[in-house]
């Protein structure tokens, strides 16, 4: 028997298991962002413009989990090896996702052969490779997406977030 | 791209916020929510003492917990005339969900109607008539006058069978005890209307018609009783999506604790996906049954079970029928009903003929047969529950069928205990309450077919969408379109004359073979495009609005929010059209019958509730279910103390059942092959198992749904689940448009690849507004007017390549993978 709080470490491990840097520990992994400001009153948020990674450090289907827009919220940069919507760098394949599930905030884990990923909260399938569509699921949003840009250097900057992160009613707390 | 709000903040609640109880309007599970309003010009404060969590809001807060909304729990909506702010979201204190919400309980917010953000603008405002050519808004008076003088012309004391009526017969959304009862009464009471039918069949009748001849209502449990049981027997149910957080919240626990799963399906479900991985795939047994050999299957299993000796001799002596036949099979009983004995001969199948018919091995019928029935090692009986759901109940020969899954139940005594039950599943909640229908009687009229050989001259509907739910919908939409169209024509053609002359215009068109159709709903259906004149009604939350779940849960949903336009509840709809019905009557000297229409004198859906409901059950009024909260009262209610209402946990727990001597009955219903007329032939005549159903996404027959960008961008068109090898033998790509099409009709569909599903095999979205399943399945019923929709045969092409529409989706598994 899993009970709630049990789940949630199994899905972290799950989700450490998923890639190559993971066994370097979580917290190497992590990049922390710059320090993001609650905002008074404005109609729409002012995002951090935060470096998440590089594109010379990402390997094709090998997750690097990240934080963003705050070292609160955890989410994850892919390189799909396959041009994708909304994907940014020299092939049009980099991604980054919230890792918190939009229906109940249990971690999500990748799965690496369908390029998804899965909550085991509720069994939850996000597709990364068409914009975080919730394949089959009990969210009522498609994972929040992290608006990319990359600069000359070929740093990864996240800008933004398309949905409401889950566990906050402002996504810049 | 996948749809996405672009919401990244919300309003918080104030910790002053109204706060009203909701029982979530969809499925049967009944999730409590909770709705809170408060003035649009407010917000809270991230401070634990600004907001209604008294939480600091400007933190991270964890897995499940209390303090967050979906953008899809908020909207802006009139209340009592102003704009207020709207959050509906889970009840962690309701014992149904414990704070659960699925995909489609948790857009209740999102799918209300509002002015300000522009959600369900399709919801109609306003009585519309059929006038100059199109639909144009009037008063309710002038709406209803015109029903009334039209539907006046064609009834008579004691003759009302030319007026057909299409009425819902459920809780939640817009129906409830409430509104059963208003149109109960109208129809029912003040007349005895004969040609009626429910919302999801084609005629007036029991869905589980062998199951309450036996003496066993089919929500007989408790959801607890989940976790009190050793097996888990699912058949013809696919809960993880249709009763979400029924399993999540009450199976998936058990099944955790120990509790083995068997299902019966001859599909591989994503509940069956989660079963396996909670259980482990040693703790999870699937019979993929041919299709449609339910009854052979548990007609076996009973064999085997009763001659290992595993049932409950002291429960058979006591609790059921002694003798031998205590109904014989006739017209209106499919089959036999009376003794164990008498079952045991009548339904005797061996193993082997068993696993050859319905194509599973001998040995997983054995390993069914001991999950079930044998008893545990220190000779205590096995606790079994078994869920049953439209695999069975829309499938091949309901009537034996379900009767063969209650007789191992009633064997083994697994009704009325703790961890037992046979229960159906259920797809809205129930909220029945009319005076008796008993004079329509058995088999019921075929509405639809009557329909279609040009029968009946008025129809009034309430909440049906016959075009895109009932069966043989290609032939029946064809007829329903001419005979309506005979009455426009006839009305565009007086456009401008008295409404005398109106009238008389319109029943000349009826006597020409026309119908006149009356369309009450909460949006301009597709069967209203036909109506002459169209009333808007509001849904739960809308009105006061009570009902019960799966579990026979009894909440009452508190107004919380204004109705759109001069929207009305059903309830108080029917008093008005009995009210025009009577004025009409004496206006033309009929005062005698005028009478029958009098008693509607109801200012609210309250007054409706104590004039209907409360008769039967005195104990149980709106201030004493306010009370109750989410979590209510199991019905029935046996009485009140210490300001509660005591309700029943389970039904049958004292042993005796409901028949006239209290003694359940075991049916005696032999296997004899496909029942309903034409589906043998159609399935040697084409390719395709068409198998269909719902979805976890979508609600029902998807009224709101299809105006919901979440859930329509998701599936712009209903999905056909079809084997890879299957779609490069058609030359099919995923999200390829296929046209599904044998003798009865054609509908189209999107190919989503399922490598689970078996060769030829495929299943359908069911409901879906740009694709209608029902344009396939035949007419053939059962002998008590049940369709039988799982079982249909079609040939597959391709129409088109994947549209627009289609190109940015997933077509991945819906399967949880764990490596
Ligand atoms: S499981 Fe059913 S009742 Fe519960 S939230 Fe979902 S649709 Fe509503
Ligand atoms: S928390 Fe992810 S599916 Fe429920």
């Amino acid at each position: 028997m899993k009970s709630c709080d049990k789940l949630v470490e199994i899905g972290r491990r799950q989700f450490l298991r998923g890639g190559a840097i993971a066994t370097a520990g979580a917290a190497a992994a992590t990049i922390a962002p710059k320090a993001a400001k609650a905002q008074a009153g404005s109609a729409l948020l002012e995002y951090p413009s935060s470096r998440l990674g590089s594109v010379q450090n990402l390997e094709v289907n090998e997750p690097l989990q990240v934080a963003y827009p705050d070292a609160d919220a955890p989410g994850v940069l892919l390189k799909l090896g396959k041009r994708v919507e909304g994907g940014v760098g020299p092939d049009g394949d980099i991604v980054g996702f919230s890792t918190t599930c939009p229906h109940k905030g249990f971690p999500l884990s990748y799965n690496a052969s369908g390029r998804t990923l899965n909550c085991p909260g509720h069994y939850s399938v996000f597709d990364c490779e068409a914009g975080g569509l919730q394949v089959w699921g009990q969210a009522t949003q498609n994972l929040p997406q992290y608006i990319l840009r990359v600069d000359d250097n070929g740093d990864i900057f996240a800008e933004g977030v398309d949905e409401l992160l889950y566990g906050r009613l402002s996504n810049v707390l | 791209m996948a749809f996405k709000r672009h919401v990244d903040r919300l309003p918080i609640i104030p910790a002053d916020a109204k706060k009203h109880n909701v029982t979530c309007h969809y499925c049967i599970v009944g999730c409590g929510y909770h709705a809170y309003t408060w003035p649009v010009n407010r917000q809270g404060g991230t401070a634990p003492d600004k907001n209604a969590f008294g939480v600091d809001l400007s933190k991270q807060q964890g897995p499940e917990t209390d303090a967050w909304y979906a953008p899809s729990m908020y909207n802006v909506v009139k209340q009592d005339g102003q704009d207020v702010h709207l959050v509906i979201k889970p009840d962690k204190a309701c014992v149904v969900n414990s704070g659960l919400g699925s995909v489609r309980g948790a857009r209740i917010a999102e799918n209300r109607r509002s002015d300000v953000t522009g959600t369900q603008q399709q919801r109609l405002t306003q009585p519309m008539v059929w006038r100059y050519g199109t639909w144009q808004p009037t008063s309710w008076d002038d709406a209803l006058d015109l029903v009334a003088r039209v539907t006046a012309r064609v009834i008579d004391k004691d003759n009302e069978n030319d007026l057909f009526v299409s009425m819902f017969d459920h809780g939640g959304s817009a129906g409830g005890y409430e509104n059963t009862w208003g149109t109960g009464k109208l129809y029912f009471q003040s007349m005895k209307v004969r040609n009626c039918r429910i919302h999801n069949r084609p005629a007036y009748n029991s869905e589980v018609h062998s199951t309450r001849d036996m003496g066993v209502g089919e929500l007989n449990y408790a959801y607890e009783d989940y976790g009190l049981t050793d097996t888990i027997f699912l058949v013809g149910a696919n809960p993880l999506e249709t009763q979400t957080n029924l399993f999540l919240n009450h199976m998936i626990p058990a099944i955790r604790n120990g509790a083995r799963v068997l299902v019966v399906d001859p599909r591989r479900t994503v509940t069956i996906n989660a079963c396996e991985i909670e259980a482990g795939k040693d703790n999870v047994l699937h019979l993929a049954i041919q299709s449609g050999t339910d009854l052979a299957l548990f007609n076996t299993l009973f064999t085997y079970i009763a001659d290992q000796g595993w049932v409950d001799k002291n429960f058979i002596a006591k609790s059921t029928f002694q003798g031998d036949v205590a109904q014989r099979q006739d017209s209106k009983f499919p089959s036999a009903l009376g003794s164990f004995e008498m079952a045991r001969s009548a339904c005797k199948m061996s193993l082997a003929e068993g696993a050859k018919i319905c194509g599973v091995s001998e040995g997983d019928i054995v390993k069914a047969a001991e999950w079930i029935a044998k008893p545990n090692e220190d000779g205590a009986r096995r606790k079994c529950v078994t869920a049953y759901e439209k695999g069975i109940i829309w499938g091949n020969d309901n009537y034996r069928t379900i009767g063969a899954l209650v007789n191992i139940a009633l064997a083994n005594g697994n009704v009325g205990r703790e961890g037992g039950g046979v229960c159906r599943l259920g797809g809205h909640q129930e909220g029945y309450f009319r005076p008796s229908d008993a004079f329509i009687g058995r088999p019921a009229p075929y509405l639809d077919q009557l329909i279609i050989k040009g029968h009946g001259k008025v129809h009034h509907i309430w909440a049906n969408d016959h075009f895109k739910t009932t069966l043989n919908a290609v032939e029946f939409k064809r007829v329903y379109n001419r005979r309506t169209n005979l009455v426009k024509e006839a009305m565009d053609a007086r456009a401008g004359a008295t409404r005398e002359e109106l009238i008389d215009a319109i029943v000349g068109a009826i006597e020409a073979g026309g119908l006149f159709s009356v369309n009450v709903d909460i949006i301009h259906s597709q069967i209203g495009q036909c109506a002459h004149v169209i009333l808007p009604a509001v849904e739960s939350g809308e009105m006061n609005l009570t009902s019960m779940n799966g579990e026979r849960r009894m909440r009452l949903v508190e107004k919380y929010m204004d109705g759109p336009g001069s929207s009305a509840p059903d309830c108080l709809i029917a008093a008005r059209i009995a009210q025009h019905l009577g004025r009409v009557l004496r206006e033309q000297g009929r005062d005698d019958y005028a009478a029958q229409f009098d008693g509607y004198d109801w200012r609210t859906e309250e007054d409706a509730f104590m004039d209907g409901y409360h008769t039967a059950n005195p104990d149980v009024t709106y201030d004493r279910l306010r009370a109750m909260g989410n979590n209510g009262v199991q019905e029935p209610v046996v009485g009140y103390k210490d300001g509660k209402l005591i309700g029943t946990k389970r039904l049958y727990a004292n042993g005796e059942f409901g028949t006239s001597d209290k003694k359940a009955r075991f049916c005696g219903g032999a296997w004899r092959g496909l029942q309903a007329p034409g589906k043998a032939s159609e399935k040697a005549k084409y390719k395709f198992l068409i198998n269909n159903g719902r979805s976890n996404i979508n609600w029902q027959n998807w009224f709101l749904d299809k105006d919901n960008d979440f859930v329509s961008d998701r599936y712009p068109y209903p999905f056909l689940e079809i084997n890879p090898e299957d779609m490069t033998e058609l030359g099919l790509n995923p999200g390829d448009l296929v046209e599904v099409y044998n003798d009865v009709g054609a509908t189209q569909a999107m190919a989503y690849p399922t490598p689970t599903a078996r060769r030829n095999e495929t299943f359908m979205l069911f409901g879906a507004p740009t694709g209608t399943q029902g344009n396939v399945i035949n007419a053939g019923v059962n002998e008590l007017i049940l369709p039988n929709y799982k079982q249909t045969w079609a040939n597959i092409r391709k129409i088109s390549d994947a549209p627009a529409t289609v190109a940015h989706l997933s077509f991945k598994s819906k399967e949880y993978a764990t490596d």
